[in-house]
């Protein structure tokens, strides 16, 4: 029988076995500081704010790209009864009352930092993350309505039909009222983009920018910083967290 | 002051069948409507992602103020010492709950999720109104419930003029938070601080009108006579609410006409071809104001107990009509995103949506009235809340010292 020496000595021992250590820990530690990830233990952090970015002047009116993307990313179904249906984002069309110049913009929640409807909804089940993203537990939402009354931006809907083969991230439910999400199981596992955006950008719009308003580095910070952006009813002082460009 | 009024507990009787039958009948549409939208989901409904809150909010908030409004009669007495009113103290605490309960009820029922009534009774936000309400409705029962028990116990009478006036403080309260779910929208153009105000007096109008038509139906029903010194100050009553209701809303419009932003708005509903304008006009302003008035201002109309009852319905159907004008016009009526473009979406945006209530809503806001209707005649059956007589002779006798 053959025996097997181990030519190891401490040295060698110390120098490969740090090595291994490091290449095993590094990825983890790097890649998630440059996902912006974090454990699906750790709580949403207030340095970020998740925003977005809308760039009027890539938005065309033919395409529904980011409407179709959040539907399928969140199992919205057409019942075909267009006053009841579900609508997350929406295309609508503008046309200015003077120069009749028409413009296309995709509208959903535009998760304000002080929200009428977190205010009005009589059990909390409407709520700000501390990232910025506006949600609603569907554990605690009674589905009186009152925030659909309150929202200036008309964004959200009821479920008034009974839904089936719901999609596991995405859970939903008759009776509750929903809205955007930011697709926020997406930016709990670290992917950091929207549904909508992804669309926008595969189809090469590029007019919607996901990003982090509060890293002075993003992509979305520096476009905020360069361009004039409005914030849609601005007059309300909700400061949202989605911005128009060219509007 | 010790109450010497007589009462009396109602017996079975043909009108109380006749009333308990129909109350049940209407419960029954309640339910087989609360199960069908349960079942089935709220598209049922005429509601949807535009006009959320439909003819169930009608019903509900048009008992819930009425609820608070009945309460008046029983103030009336108590807290502003006018003793002909006395014996209706009972009746009027007793609607109030009646009216309260099946306002609720029908509220809880068009939730998205009634089941969770125990999660809107356990978690609050204080800073919805809607939670404050609940606190708000809730503590009428209890401050109600205190106020009959002093009312009822001959040794308490002494403490009823206290406990009236902190209820009396109470409703006034309740009726500010109900207006104030209107008033606290921020984006809406059609309500603002004034719906408060003008639910205060809408509630005092429709408490009269409702305790009225009881009046009428226990004089012909149950044999209470009612004289000619009671009609005569419920007309009274009523001209002057009416008058309130009136001048609040003129108020609110001359308001909202001067901000040029609420100019289309208040034409929207005032002056163009809509059926809120027809509502507005016909029903609100014709049938539920100056028909009323023609009717209590007419000489021989005045002074008849039917008349008053007619001027009562009339009252009742404008109120309503208000309501519905109030709580679904500002839905129908397009938000505006951006100043300065015309709108256009699948999802309505930029157009005035259509809401036409079906019949489930119909059935559930009645099955209110129903509760209402049942709770009012079991504990007039089992408790002695009906005076026995209320005409003129009984009025002074019982009570003497009579203030005009």
């Amino acid at each position: 029988m053959k025996k097997y020496e181990l030519k190891l000595d401490r040295r060698d021992f110390l120098k490969k076995s740090s090595m291994l250590g490091v290449s095993t820990i590094a990825p983890g530690v790097f890649f998630q500081e440059l996902a912006h990830g974090r454990a699906l233990d750790e709580p949403a952090s207030s340095k970020i704010r998740w925003g977005m970015l809308i760039n009027t002047n890539q938005c065309t009116d033919e395409c529904d790209a980011c409407v179709t993307a959040c539907n399928e990313e969140h199992g919205i179904e057409d019942f075909g009864r267009p006053t009841t249906d579900t609508q997350w984002i929406r295309k609508m069309t503008l046309t200015d009352e003077l120069s009749k110049k028409s413009i296309s913009v995709p509208m959903m929640c535009q998760h304000c930092e002080n929200p009428p409807c977190v205010d009005v909804c009589p059990t909390g089940a409407s709520f700000i993350r501390d990232d910025g993203i506006v949600l609603v537990n569907k554990h605690t939402c009674i589905g009186c309505r009152y925030c659909m009354m309150s929202c200036p931006y008309k964004a959200r809907s009821f479920v008034h039909e009974n839904l089936e083969n719901q999609l596991p991230h995405a859970p939903r439910g008759k009776g509750c009222v929903e809205s955007c999400n930011l697709c926020v199981h997406k930016i709990d596992n670290g992917e950091n983009n929207t549904a909508c955006a992804e669309a926008c950008q595969k189809d090469g719009h590029q007019a919607i920018l996901f990003g982090d308003l509060n890293d002075e580095e993003s992509d979305i910070s520096k476009q905020l910083k360069k361009y004039a952006t409005k914030e849609v009813r601005s007059d309300l002082g909700l400061n949202t967290a989605v911005r128009y460009r060219g509007i | 002051m010790r109450d010497k009024t007589e009462y009396m507990v109602v017996e079975f009787s043909r009108a109380i069948l006749l009333y308990g039958i129909v109350a049940l009948s209407l419960i029954g549409l309640g339910m087989f409507s609360f199960i069908t939208l349960e079942h089935e989901g709220h598209w049922l409904t005429g509601m949807n992602n535009q006009v959320v809150w439909g003819l169930p909010h009608v019903f509900a908030i048009f008992l819930i103020i009425a609820a608070s409004g009945i309460l008046n009669i029983a103030s009336i007495s108590s807290v502003f010492n006018i003793k002909i009113y006395k014996p209706l103290g009972r009746l009027s605490a007793l609607l109030a709950i009646c009216l309260l309960t099946g306002g609720l009820m029908v509220l809880v029922l068009d939730l998205g999720r009634p089941d969770r009534l125990v999660v809107a009774m356990t978690t609050f936000n204080f800073k919805s109104i809607f939670a404050w309400n609940i606190f708000l409705y809730s503590g009428f029962m209890a401050v109600i419930a205190i106020y009959l028990w002093m009312m009822f116990e001959a040794r308490y009478n002494k403490f009823v003029g206290k406990v009236g006036a902190f209820a009396f403080a109470w409703r006034i309260t309740l009726t500010t938070g109900t207006g104030s779910i209107f008033a606290f929208l921020v984006a809406k153009e059609a309500y603002g601080a004034l719906s408060a105000p003008l639910f205060i007096a809408l509630s005092l109008l429709m408490g009269t009108a409702i305790f009225y038509k009881i009046l009428f139906w226990m004089d012909r029903g149950l044999g209470v006579t009612l004289g000619s010194e009671i009609i005569s100050r419920f007309r009274k009553l009523l001209i002057y609410f009416i008058f309130t209701v009136f001048y609040i809303t003129v108020l609110a419009h001359l308001t909202s006409l001067y901000v040029t932003k609420n100019h289309d708005f208040e034409f929207f509903l005032l002056f163009s071809e809509n059926i809120y304008t027809f509502l507005f006009w016909v029903g609100q302003i014709g049938f539920g104001t100056i028909l009323p008035l023609v009717i209590l201002y007419n000489k021989k109309l005045s002074k008849s107990a039917l008349g008053i009852l007619l001027a009562s319905i009339l009252v009742i159907l404008g109120g309503f009509i208000m309501l519905y004008i109030i709580i679904i016009s500002g839905q129908a009526y397009p938000l505006d995103l951006f100043p300065g473009y015309n709108e256009s979406s699948t999802f309505y945006d930029g157009v005035i949506s259509a809401y036409t209530p079906s019949i489930y809503e119909v059935m559930l806001g009645l099955g209110g009235v129903g509760i209402s209707a049942a709770i009012y005649i079991f504990a007039i059956m089992v408790l002695d809340f009906t005076p026995t007589n209320l005409d003129d002779k009984h009025i002074l006798e019982q009570n003497q010292k009579v203030t005009p």
